[in-house]
Order: structure tokens, then C-alpha cells, then sequence
């Protein structure tokens, strides 16, 4: 792929932004569209793009298989846990109003913690689709 | 606590699942899967017994009050299934470290476990929802996960049978999800007990019946009703014991609660059985899986798929019972979830304890088993009595009241074609039996007892068949309460 040099660097400079982007999809999500799918989707075609220009052994260097297995439990895990949370600071299963003093903050906040759980998981399941793909026959 | 235990029913085993996937030990795994599978267990009871004391419980998720948010509604129809569901994942639990699929997996055994508790979770959140989508999503999870499970098999041909279990239940689903949209688009809303309530307004137009039809051909696929139970055989004769045992046991039961809960519940028995002519297609299937899947079952070599296609027959006794539209045959039916659970769970673990010791699930293969395996054989025998409805045993319960429903319906016709199709029973069960107690064993046929390990999960599953047998207070008090809920309720 050395030859390849417009893709290589191209690809460098967009990374940044392409991940800035999720980020802003991601925590905008609760006053314009997006939210943690989008997002998640974003941020793994971030790295799939990486993969595909810089190939399958650079990116696994990044990002290994065992932190995205985590990647699927730890979204997973944020969504439920903020459910919990609701339940032991005494509401019901995923209510939000009891996360904070002021209901409509405590809603902001749960909406966003959950969203991000979402992100983690999606994103991660994402780069995991194409490491299974990509990683095929070798 | 108790007023969340709704919630915590489903919560305990999700969070536990990703949880699975951090913990990795195989151990490790294996213990937290155990304690939340009987936590979930433990909190089915407690539901089960408030829903019997106090009625129906109620949970609105997040707070969002009930048509607007989704709404986990109890009662004692899904207090049972949840029973149901949670106590065979209890008892099948304690089976797996010491089974085939362990050692063939190894160090991936965390993934197994994480498997087992979606499964667990998704067809428990289908038992207990009160929303429309709510339900599909849980289907959704649970049958992704019973793929995998069942891909684990020990043979190749495992693989294929998940991928078509795989796309029939996708099918399955869609038809599901199309019905549910339809209704969605008559009436405006999602919740359960709120389309019930404002489906008469709709006038009964095209959109519902299509509605209808839609969500019945969709949970019959599910739960596999002949002539749609094509994916049952494979999947169940390839899936590892384990997972055949607890497959068989709940997943088909919960597709027959989704059938239940949308023909009494949701469309009210006035417009599925008076407008609409439900009640005898669906008896004519129900007799027709009774005695083809029977029969086929007759012939089969492998004991695993014959057991499978006895499943198929058994599912038909559990529809014909609610197509009589009786409050005895409801009950029959729901009874039948029971016990059906109880004997197919212990006679796939049995098969399980066999594994553990030979490859080969072929009849002739058996022979001498009785010698070689007696604990596990005396275990399969006494499932099989159960199967075929042997007096003192949980099957002989279900088929006493569907016969007795059948016959208070005046349908003497199909109180004999139930005896009749038991005598099939007695024939493949036989089979196996004579294999087992009266052919020399073969030359070099491997020999010893499964593990304690393996045994006492079987023997508490058999020896609830003959509890339950004899004791009949708690599956036909909480049928009968949920009979008479869903004859009366709707319009």
C-alpha cells in the first residue's frame, strides 16, 4: 500500500475530524439529531477507513480484539447500569429524574450517559464486523 | 425492592451477560451465570406468588406512565411462563460445566454463558412485557442467542441448522413485527392492554384482520405449529444436549404464551374465534402435528431428532387445548406448558448424560444402555413415561385435562384422537426402552455412569415430573386463575 501515498495521507488528516464528528454527533445528540448509534457508526468507519488504507495489521495494532470483546460488555454495561442507578437512588428501572437534583437535568444526563453506553457498544461491534470480514482466510 | 421485581426479572441476567464477556474465567463464568440464572429464578417465585395474592402487577419502565411508556405487566399467565422460563435455566445451569459443550469450547466458555443468559433474558422479557415492540425486541434477542447456541453443536451440520433456524426466525419475526406495525397503524398505540381496549373502535377493518394474520403466522413459525416447524427437527438434533434441553423447554413455550397473548389478550375472544374463524384451523393443525409429527417421530434413528419431532406433536396437544376456546382447554393448555417443560428438559439432559460417554444418538447404538448407564437410562425411561402420559406423572395430568376438556367442549372425537396419539408416544418410547433393556450391548460399546454432575440435574427434573404428578395444586391453581383472566378478559 505504499504506493497508495494521496489515500495514506488523506486518510491521516481526516481521522482526527472523522472522530471529532462522532464525538459531536454523539454528545449533541439531545439538542440536534444523532445520538450513540450514529455515532457509533461514525467513530467505527473512522477506524474501518484506517484499516482499509493502512490494512488489517495496523489497525489491530490500535485497537486489539480483546478491547473491543470489552468494548460490547462496557456499553452494555453503562446502559444497564444507569438503569440500576434510577433504581437505587429510587425510582424505576431507567428513570432518570432521580439521577440529579433537578428532574429535566437529572433526564439530560441519563439520556446521555445511556447514549454513550450505545456509542461504546456500537462502534465497537462495528470494527469487530470488519475485523471478522477482513480477517477471513488469512 | 418487591415493587421492582418486574424490572430486576429481566435486569439480573442482562447485566450479567456483558458482565460474562469482563469476567472471562471459565469458573469464574460459570458461577455468576449460576447465581443470577437462580436470582431470577428466586424472583419469578416472588412474583408469581404477589400476582397470585394481590393481582396484577404493573411496572411502568423509566417512570413513563402506562400507554405512553413501556409497561411490564404481570399476571398469572406470564408469572407462570416466567416460572417457567427461569426455573428450567436454573436447573439446565448446573448441567453445563461438566457437559460435551464445555469441554468442546474450552477457554470461549465465558462466550457460552453470555449466550445462555440473552437467552435467558430475551425470553423472559417476551414473557413480561406489556408493549407491542417491547415484545419483538426480546424475540429478537432471544432467538439471535439460541443461534448461537445452538451453532455450538458437536457436528458440522450444527452450523447449518443454526443459520436456518437463523432466517426462519428472522422470517418469523418480520411477520411478527409487520403485524404489529399494522396494528400500530389502526390503532395508534403499543401497548397491549391499550390495543385491546381500543381495537372494537377500529370497526375490525382490513388493517386488523391482516394485523391478525400477520401475528398469528408469526408466532406460529415460533413456535413451531405444523406444517412450520420444519427448523424444530434440525435445530434441536444438532444443538448440544444442553441446549436442545433447554430450547425445547422454553423457547417453544413462550412462541405458545405470544400465541395465547394475542388471540385472548390483545384481539379478545369475540373477534379471533366469533368473527374470525381461528379456532378450527387451528385445531386441525394441532391434531395433525399430534399425529404426523408422531408418526414421523415412529421412524426416526436418532433418538435426539425423534425426540424433536416429538416436541412437534406436543406442541400440537398445547394448541389444541386453546383451540377449543374453553376455559378447561386454556387450562390444559397452559398445564401442558408446564409439564412439557419439565419432560422434554429431563429427557434432552438424559441424552445429555449419554453424550458424555458416546457420540452416537442412534437407537441401535443404545443397545444394552440399560446395563451400561443405568442411572441415566432409568432417568430417560421415566421421562418417557411422562412423554406418553403414564398415570403419576406430570404428562398424565396434561392429557387427563385436555381429555376432560375435550370431552366437557362435546368433542368426543378429539378426546379419542388424544388417546390414540398417546399410543404413538408409547411406540417411539418403546423403541428406545427396548434398545436400552433387551438388546446385548454391542462389542467394545463404551461403558460407565455420567458424573453426579450430569445425573442430578436430570433426576430433579424427573423426580418434579413425578412431584408434580401426584401434587397438582400449583400448575393446574395457577392455569386455572389465568384460564378464567383470559376467557374474561377482552371483549
Amino acid at each position: 500500500m505504499n504506493d497508495l501515498l494521496v489515500l495514506r495521507i488523506v486518510t491521516k488528516i481526516l481521522m482526527p475530524f472523522i472522530l471529532l464528528f462522532a464525538l459531536y454527533v454523539q454528545f449533541h445528540g439531545d439538542y440536534g439529531p444523532g445520538g450513540g448509534f450514529q455515532a457509533g457508526v461514525i467513530f467505527g468507519a473512522g477506524f474501518i477507513l484506517y484499516g482499509l488504507v493502512y490494512g488489517l495489521d495496523a489497525l489491530r495494532g490500535v485497537l486489539s480484539s480483546d478491547v473491543l470483546r470489552a468494548g460490547f460488555a462496557i456499553g452494555l454495561l453503562i446502559f444497564a447500569g444507569v438503569g440500576v442507578a434510577g433504581l437505587l437512588l429510587g425510582g424505576n428501572y431507567l428513570d432518570y429524574n432521580v439521577l440529579s437534583s433537578d428532574p429535566v437535568k437529572g433526564q439530560h444526563l441519563g439520556i446521555l450517559l445511556i447514549e454513550f453506553g450505545v456509542g461504546v457498544t456500537v462502534a465497537s461491534v462495528m470494527i469487530s464486523i470488519f475485523y471478522y470480514f477482513a480477517g477471513r482466510g488469512r | 425492592m418487591t415493587a421492582h421485581l418486574p424490572a430486576l426479572q429481566v435486569v439480573i441476567t442482562l447485566l450479567a451477560a456483558p458482565a460474562c464477556i469482563l469476567v472471562r474465567g471459565r469458573d469464574l463464568t460459570f458461577w455468576l451465570a449460576l447465581l443470577t440464572t437462580w436470582a431470577a429464578f428466586a424472583v419469578s417465585c416472588l412474583l408469581l406468588d404477589q400476582v397470585m395474592t394481590s393481582g396484577i402487577v404493573s411496572y411502568e419502565l423509566g417512570g413513563w406512565a402506562a400507554p405512553f411508556g413501556i409497561e411490564y405487566r404481570v399476571d398469572a399467565l406470564n408469572a407462570f411462563v416466567l416460572l417457567i422460563v427461569s426455573g428450567i435455566g436454573a436447573i439446565v445451569l448446573p448441567f453445563t460445566p461438566r457437559s460435551l459443550l464445555i469441554e468442546m469450547v474450552g477457554e470461549k466458555a465465558y462466550l457460552f454463558y453470555c449466550a445462555f443468559l440473552l437467552c435467558v433474558t430475551g425470553l423472559l422479557g417476551v414473557a413480561i412485557t406489556g408493549d407491542a415492540f417491547n415484545l419483538f425486541v426480546f424475540l429478537e434477542i432471544s432467538s439471535l442467542a439460541s443461534c448461537i447456541l445452538i451453532s455450538l453443536g458437536p457436528h458440522r451440520r450444527a452450523l447449518t441448522a443454526a443459520f436456518q433456524y437463523l432466517i426462519v426466525g428472522t422470517i418469523g419475526a418480520t411477520f411478527i413485527v409487520i403485524g404489529i406495525g399494522l396494528i400500530y397503524g389502526a390503532t395508534g398505540t403499543l401497548n397491549l392492554n391499550d390495543i385491546a381496549e381500543r381495537l372494537p373502535a377500529t370497526g375490525y377493518n382490513r388493517t386488523v384482520i391482516a394485523a391478525f394474520a400477520f401475528l398469528i403466522v408469526g408466532a406460529a413459525i415460533k413456535l413451531a405449529l405444523f406444517p412450520l416447524h420444519f427448523w424444530l427437527p434440525k435445530a434441536y438434533t444438532y444443538a448440544p444436549s444442553t441446549v436442545s434441553a433447554f430450547l425445547a423447554a422454553t423457547a417453544t413455550k413462550v412462541g405458545v404464551y405470544v400465541l395465547i397473548r394475542f388471540l385472548f389478550t390483545v384481539f379478545g375472544v369475540k373477534f379471533s374465534f366469533d368473527i374470525l374463524p381461528t379456532a378450527l384451523p387451528l385445531m386441525l393443525l394441532a391434531v395433525l402435528a399430534m399425529f404426523v409429527a408422531s408418526t414421523v417421530a415412529i421412524f426416526q434413528d436418532s433418538v435426539k431428532r425423534m425426540l424433536a419431532y416429538s416436541s412437534v406433536a406436543q406442541i400440537g396437544y398445547m394448541v389444541l387445548g386453546l383451540s377449543l376456546v374453553t376455559v378447561d382447554g386454556l387450562t390444559a393448555s397452559i398445564v401442558h406448558l408446564f409439564n412439557h417443560a419439565l419432560m422434554k428438559g429431563a429427557l434432552f439432559l438424559a441424552i445429555g448424560c449419554i453424550a458424555y460417554r458416546q457420540s452416537s444418538f442412534r437407537i441401535d447404538d443404545l443397545a444394552g444402555m440399560g446395563r451400561r448407564m443405568p442411572w441415566t437410562m432409568a432417568a430417560f425411561t421415566a421421562g418417557g413415561l411422562s412423554l406418553i402420559g403414564i398415570p403419576l406423572t406430570a404428562g398424565f395430568i396434561s392429557k387427563w385435562y385436555l381429555i376432560l376438556a375435550a370431552l366437557a367442549a362435546d368433542e368426543p372425537l378429539i378426546a379419542a384422537l388424544i388417546v390414540i396419539s398417546s399410543l404413538l408416544a408409547v411406540i417411539y418410547v418403546w423403541r428406545v426402552v427396548e434398545a436400552a433393556y433387551f438388546r446385548e450391548p454391542g462389542p467394545g460399546a463404551p461403558s460407565g455412569e455420567a458424573p453426579l454432575a450430569l445425573l442430578i440435574p436430570t433426576w430433579v427434573l424427573i423426580a418434579l415430573n413425578v412431584y408434580f404428578g401426584i401434587e397438582t395444586s400449583l400448575p393446574v391453581g395457577v392455569s386455572e386463575h389465568a384460564a378464567r383472566a383470559l376467557m374474561g378478559a377482552g371483549p
